[in-house]
């Protein structure tokens, strides 16, 4: 089918099918997600839309530091939401900081959702010995608390790591310590679900054939397991948001040369009492916005997928 | 992965004497075939409560052969182990002891090699993946055994399997859920016969459907099996279903078979008592009023069978020999008996 025929009838198909049906009558679902589309619209195209690139020195002036945001006194154009004490316009620095949280969102979940779907097949499909290592390693993993686990390897990457290297795969080092202690909840949602397909008679059937347990895991169970691992995914993406903010917050995930929205609530964080509030505040409210909306729309994709409350 | 199973050196098993005539010719031969399934608890808990290993006889000792072209019915209640005697025969399941070895074939086609065989199974909702076009589930089998060389080609033969069957090749784009019962049975059998398939094994194929349903189903199964010569191994837990299409007949409780013979001669005199009682709970159109004593108990479980014979606890003539002593087959004409007394 080409995708350019397809795509205007893809949009009439979902707005008409029961989702989309539900989508329309549910408020709190179209509007985080409008809400989210316009947050992910204008990071991506921050460096078009933003007053300013605040990482460009040629583009920053110390005399324009600590300008409050526009509706005060003080305020003065094109700062918005005002400027730091560098005279970074904080609305640019926002946007861009933006991109770099939802881009480690969207990477964290990915990397964590293609490691617990694959553990959690293997697992849920072979059953016995496999199935009990991967489960206790999961079990281990959940055991340790999961801010402490992503300190802990986001720690030793650093350390292997030459430093020069270390701004550059500050972002890398995010996803995978990210990852590595949030593919347990995929894990385990796909392998209950594979249990209970590999016994169905469908499965059945493509085993008396002799397909490959491979290819019966990939062409037969796993497009059966997915329906729950979108909505975990959904909930997932604002988690990793903020375990991404939180890293930074920490002072162990992104630099002050790419900062993302935890770093910059880091920075104005220091600033707090001296009265720059504007530098904490606009941030942090950002962050919430994305992860509220995500949340919603995880909720609503979670109570919509679940056909005992239709 | 169970090719022992299923398939056999060219020649071994097969009777020289009678190989000429084709419908004497055996297919399959099942030798004294057990299934046991170690349902213990696990090793520290059971050291703990001091608990003894329990095994689950699923079958047990079961032997019997099938000529080519004919139909094998099994039928017993649920529980009795007709399921997992067919998982076996399929090769999803290995015998714990005897062997069942199908013998090499000379097919239409001119190829000689072992039976290809194929299962249809009981519920029809469960038999598809939801995911995928019915065109893509009976085109399956062809395209893992490469049986076409070209997806054109694999597409017309999708289209003629679903005509086979009853069905238009317009369907072959249509999504299992777009189907009723009785037709998702007839996707199920066009996937089997895609293979090409000479023996199918068909466990309860017609007990998710309604009554008028079952009728065409078990009509298109026997048109089929005139149709490409197939052989059918045929598991049921309703006589009246299996009647009128089985050549052979064997009657499952616990594992084991307590009567088997020609159909029509077990039907009509049945001599063992759980074949009696499993006749009597058919409803006779011609004497509705007729006295029937139900079917009283349950199977005993088959982790502890009952001493003796299986089914002495429910047995309306049971006496002090069936507690004591187990029956075994034994031969009395064409027909082989498990009773003390009949």
């Amino acid at each position: 089918m080409p995708a350019d025929a397809a795509r205007p009838g893809r949009l009439r198909r979902f707005l008409d099918s029961d989702i989309g049906w539900s989508f329309k009558r549910t408020p709190a679902a179209w509007l985080s997600a409008l809400v989210l589309f316009l947050l992910i619209a204008s990071a991506f195209l921050a460096p078009l839309i933003a007053p300013q690139n605040p990482y460009d020195l040629s583009q920053v002036f110390i005399d324009k530091a600590e300008i409050p945001p526009i509706w005060s006194k003080d305020g003065e154009w094109p700062f918005l939401l005002g400027t730091d004490p560098q005279g970074r316009d904080v609305l640019s620095a926002i946007l861009y900081g933006t991109r770099v949280s939802l881009i480690i969102g969207f990477a964290s979940v990915v990397v964590s959702m293609g490691l617990g779907v694959t553990i959690g097949l293997v697992a849920g499909f072979h059953g016995g010995r496999i199935d009990n290592l991967l489960m206790r390693l999961g079990d281990t993993v959940l055991s340790i608390p999961t801010l402490l686990m992503a300190i802990l390897v986001s720690a030793i990457f650093r350390e292997l790591l030459p430093p020069p290297l270390r701004e550059p795969f500050a972002a890398v080092v995010l996803v995978v310590s990210i990852s590595l202690t949030n593919w347990v909840q995929y894990a385990r949602t796909v392998r209950a679900s594979t249990m209970v397909e590999r016994r169905k008679e469908y499965v059945l059937a493509a085993r008396i054939i002799k397909v490959a347990p491979s290819r019966i895991m990939r062409r037969h169970i796993l497009p059966n397991t997915l329906t729950p691992v979108m909505v975990a995914a959904t909930l997932n993406l604002g988690l990793a948001i903020l375990s991404e903010a939180t890293l930074s917050f920490l002072g162990v995930g992104m630099p002050i040369t790419q900062p993302s929205l935890g770093t910059l609530i880091r920075i104005g964080n220091q600033y707090l009492f001296s009265g720059s509030w504007w530098l904490v505040v606009f941030p942090s409210l950002q962050l919430g916005l994305i992860v509220l909306s995500v949340n919603l729309l995880g909720d609503w994709l979670r109570d919509a997928l679940n056909p005992k409350l239709r | 992965m169970h090719e022992d199973v299923t398939t056999l050196a060219p020649g071994l098993d097969r009777n020289p004497a009678n190989g000429g005539g084709m419908s004497n010719e055996a297919i399959l031969t099942v030798k004294a075939a057990s299934c046991r399934f170690d349902v213990s608890l696990p090793a520290l808990t059971r050291l703990i409560s001091r608990a003894p290993r329990r095994i689950l006889r699923a079958v047990e000792a079961v032997s019997f052969a099938i000529p080519r072209g004919t139909t094998f019915s099994v039928v017993g209640e649920s529980g009795c182990g007709k399921s997992t005697l067919a998982r076996m025969v399929v090769g999803l399941q290995r015998p714990t002891e005897g062997s069942l070895r199908f013998a090499d074939i000379r097919r239409g086609d001119g190829t000689f090699g072992p039976p290809r065989v194929q299962m249809i199974f009981q519920d029809p909702y469960a038999s598809l993946n939801p995911r995928w076009r019915v065109g893509d589930i009976i085109a399956e089998p062809i395209r893992e055994l490469k049986l076409r060389s070209s997806e054109a080609e694999t597409g017309i033969r999708v289209g003629d399997l679903l005509e086979v069957v009853g069905l238009s090749r317009t369907d072959a784009t249509r999504f299992p859920h777009e189907f009723s019962g009785g037709q998702r049975q007839r996707i199920s059998i066009a996937r089997a016969l895609a293979t090409e398939a000479d023996f199918l094994v068909c466990d309860e194929p017609t007990s998710a459907l309604d009554v008028s349903v079952q009728a065409q189903i078990l009509n298109l199964m026997v048109r089929l099996q005139k149709e490409f010569g197939l052989t059918y191994l045929f598991i049921s837990h309703n006589l009246s279903v299996v009647r009128h299409m089985s050549d052979h007949l064997a009657i499952m409780y616990l594992g084991r078979f307590v009567e088997t013979g020609p159909a029509e001669q077990v039907f009509n005199r049945p001599r063992h008592p759980y074949t009696r009682l499993l006749l009597e709970t058919i409803p006779d159109v011609e004497k509705p009023n007729r006295e029937r004593r139900p079917m009283s108990g349950e199977v005993p479980s088959p982790i502890s069978p009952p001493s003796g014979c299986a089914f002495h606890p429910r047995c309306a003539i049971a006496v002090e020999r069936c507690r004591s002593e187990r029956p075994l087959l034994r031969n009395d004409g064409e027909i082989r008996l498990a009773c003390h007394l009949a």
